[in-house]
């Protein structure tokens, strides 16, 4: 897979006010603008009656790559939820990999056609499948903490959902567990304003999830999810101090869902449309790709080529993930049991 | 060989197994200090310490949830909740990520977790403490469920389930937690999955238990001999793997089935094993399979009545007499 960043070299040096390289900047712009068009083409060919169910994560992209970009890829755990795709590649998963999962292809690296679209799992990069029950692996991440907390080992583990699914009392039991042994976990609350159709205040009686940390003994922060260069710079200093044995952290990134809930939603059924709009106009890869431009950090004809190297990967992707062998019926039966 | 109850023949499973195996630790609602609500775990606080013997909140869901996350990171967790009627909080954790995980990720993850749990009544502990609820985990593929009937399997087979790559759900029934058997010490003594026990040869009828209902069995056989019956009694053991070779070729000898279950009748696991002999046996069976199970009523407090409700060796040899 190529990467924009063949265009020319970029300096690893930290830019002042934004605590990220140029390196480090262009990654983002090209892990969110790619995890948009993924969306956009998937949503598409469930239209087109290719794929049978899509769920996507337009409008937390920010969210998403601003934190994941603050773990270590390859040593730490990632407990994602399902509209996490930009988390995924960044830990290393590519526009084919992508494609495959949505269309449960026999090659699919998350579950070879018998998980659900973007219930993502790959042991190798250390992401953990799920149920679709929600906030389900707040617990698996405390589990992973604990285990790499006896083994010693200095891994940090993520976990993440919706601000719905903290209505659960998994997510409860996870965060009572984590705290009472310290355990390094990051809470991370994508809160993107629904839970399917229902408003955050039909959700809690708080103002927002972090509050919620405090009664655990925890602490919780809220940082702007529209924008992923302050979710990279809250979410970094609480992964160090979680890996320096800190114990875990719960941040709240205040972000929203551009799109209906999934495939089979209509969400004009319960979302004012100026809402939308007021909202639209705050898409997070529009206001990174402004503030980039105004600093003066790439120059348009910069991020254009990124953009025509996003466009040209997602679909080259799609044609040949359409291409790829679905499992066969016999495939049906096998792995019910770790034999052995 | 030691005479042991079967309490201590599983706390001489846990032991011998974390000297083994450091990856192995315990998670639970009073395990450490109190020792577990039927004193499975006493002493091992004292030593093997904190880390390894971990009291929990009172979270069922929370504490399997913990320990599947800790599998799949390459621990041996077991996890010990106080019964089984508790263990439904923890339903969806376990059918949902424990058993199906190593499925849906294409064999990638895998959830090698022993969970502990009490079942079945006579202690009297009333309707949301006593069921007997085996067969509703053995409804579950990805699962093993493991329910021994008398000390040594209970060490054999708990000793089993630390070596196995899957989740097992290990059921003690709480009514014989105090009989005692001779047990093996050798450490590297396990019982396999999947292996039904002949407890008794019996030509004349073939009765099948599981769990507390085994003793229910071996009583109604000893019954049946003053009469002149020479029964059979099969100890399933496990019902996930289920050793249905070992129930199909007695009942090929015996021609008569009658199973025995503290279980449900309704969609109960005896149904399950009724519908296997019709399908495998049908031949050569002389009289329909007879089921032996609780009555259809929650578990209730006084003895009388739990008596009442419960499965009796009388029930299991008025059912064989009514075949011959």
């Amino acid at each position: 897979m190529t990467s924009a960043r063949a265009n020319r070299s970029r300096s690893k040096q930290p830019i002042e006010d934004y605590l990220l390289s140029e390196e480090q900047l262009e990654e983002m712009y090209y892990r969110m603008l790619l995890s948009r068009r993924l969306n956009e083409r998937m949503i598409a060919m469930n239209r087109q009656g290719r794929a049978a169910f899509v769920i996507a994560g337009a409008g937390q992209e920010a969210a998403q790559v601003g934190a994941a970009m603050a773990l270590q890829p390859g040593v730490d755990y990632l407990a994602p939820y399902y509209r996490d795709l930009g988390m995924n590649l960044v830990f290393g998963m590519n526009a084919r990999e992508a494609m495959l999962n949505v269309l449960g292809k026999i090659d699919d690296p998350n579950g070879g056609g018998r998980q659900m679209p973007s219930h993502w799992g790959n042991r190798e990069r250390h992401i953990v499948s799920q149920s679709s029950v929600v906030a389900t692996q707040f617990l698996h991440a405390a589990g992973i903490a604990l285990g790499a907390k006896l083994r010693q080992d200095p891994v940090v583990v993520m976990a993440t959902c919706g601000e719905g699914s903290t209505s659960r009392g998994d997510f409860h039991e996870a965060l009572n567990f984590a705290t009472i042994h310290r355990l390094p976990v990051i809470f991370f609350i994508e809160n993107n304003g629904y839970a399917i159709s229902e408003r955050t205040d039909k959700e809690m009686a708080t103002a927002g999830v972090a509050q919620r940390a405090r009664g655990y003994g925890l602490r919780g922060i809220v940082v702007d999810g529209m924008d992923g260069i302050a979710v990279y710079q809250a979410v970094r200093p609480a992964v160090d101090q979680a890996r320096r044995g800190g114990g875990p952290f719960l941040i709240e990134a205040r972000c929203y869902r551009l799109w209906p809930h999934s495939s089979d939603d209509d969400d004009t059924r319960y979302r004012p449309r100026k809402e939308l709009e007021e909202w639209a106009a705050k898409d997070p890869i529009k206001l990174f790709r402004e503030r980039v431009e105004r600093d003066g950090i790439f120059p348009r004809e910069d991020l254009d080529a990124i953009e025509a190297r996003v466009d040209e990967e997602v679909r080259e992707a799609a044609a040949w993930a359409q291409q790829q062998p679905d499992p066969k019926p016999e495939d049906a039966l096998g792995f019910v049991y770790k034999e052995g | 060989m030691t005479e042991l109850r079967m309490r201590d023949a599983l706390r001489e499973a846990l032991r011998e197994e974390m000297i083994r195996d450091s990856r192995i630790f315990l998670l639970g609602e009073d395990i450490g200090a109190y020792g577990g609500s039927y004193a499975v775990t006493k002493g091992l606080l004292e030593e093997f310490g904190e880390e390894r013997v971990k009291d929990t909140p009172i979270a069922e869901s929370g504490i399997v949830g913990v320990g599947i996350g800790a599998a799949m990171a390459g621990l041996r967790p077991m996890v010990e909740l106080m019964t089984i009627n508790f263990s439904f909080l923890a339903l969806e954790q376990i059918v949902n990520s424990a058993a199906k995980l190593h499925y849906m990720s294409n064999g990638q993850i895998r959830v090698p977790l022993v969970i502990r749990m009490a079942s079945g009544g006579g202690s009297p502990l009333a309707a949301t403490h006593s069921h007997s609820l085996e067969g509703l985990y053995a409804h579950f593929p990805g699962l093993n469920v493991v329910c021994p009937s008398n000390a040594a399997d209970a060490k054999g087979l708990l000793k089993r389930a630390f070596r196995d790559e899957n989740t097992t759900i290990f059921i003690e029934h709480t009514a014989i937690y105090g009989v005692k058997g001779e047990v093996p010490d050798d450490p590297d003594f396990v019982v396999e999955f999947g292996k039904a026990n002949i407890l008794r040869a019996g030509s004349d009828v073939t009765i099948v238990g599981y769990s507390g209902s085994v003793h229910q069995a071996l009583r109604a056989a000893t019954l049946l001999e003053q009469d002149g019956i020479e029964a059979e009694v099969i100890d399933l053991r496990t019902l996930r793997p289920l050793d249905m070779g070992t129930v199909i070729a007695s009942v090929k000898k015996t021609n008569r089935a009658v199973i025995v279950e503290d279980d449900w009748k309704f969609g109960g696991f005896g149904g399950e094993l009724s519908a296997q002999i019709m399908e495998q046996a049908f031949d050569w069976l002389d009289a329909p399979v007879a089921r032996v199970s609780g009555k259809d009523v929650p578990m209730p407090y006084n003895r009388n009545l739990e008596f009442a409700a419960l499965p009796s060796e009388e029930d299991v040899v008025e059912a064989v007499l009514a075949m011959m």
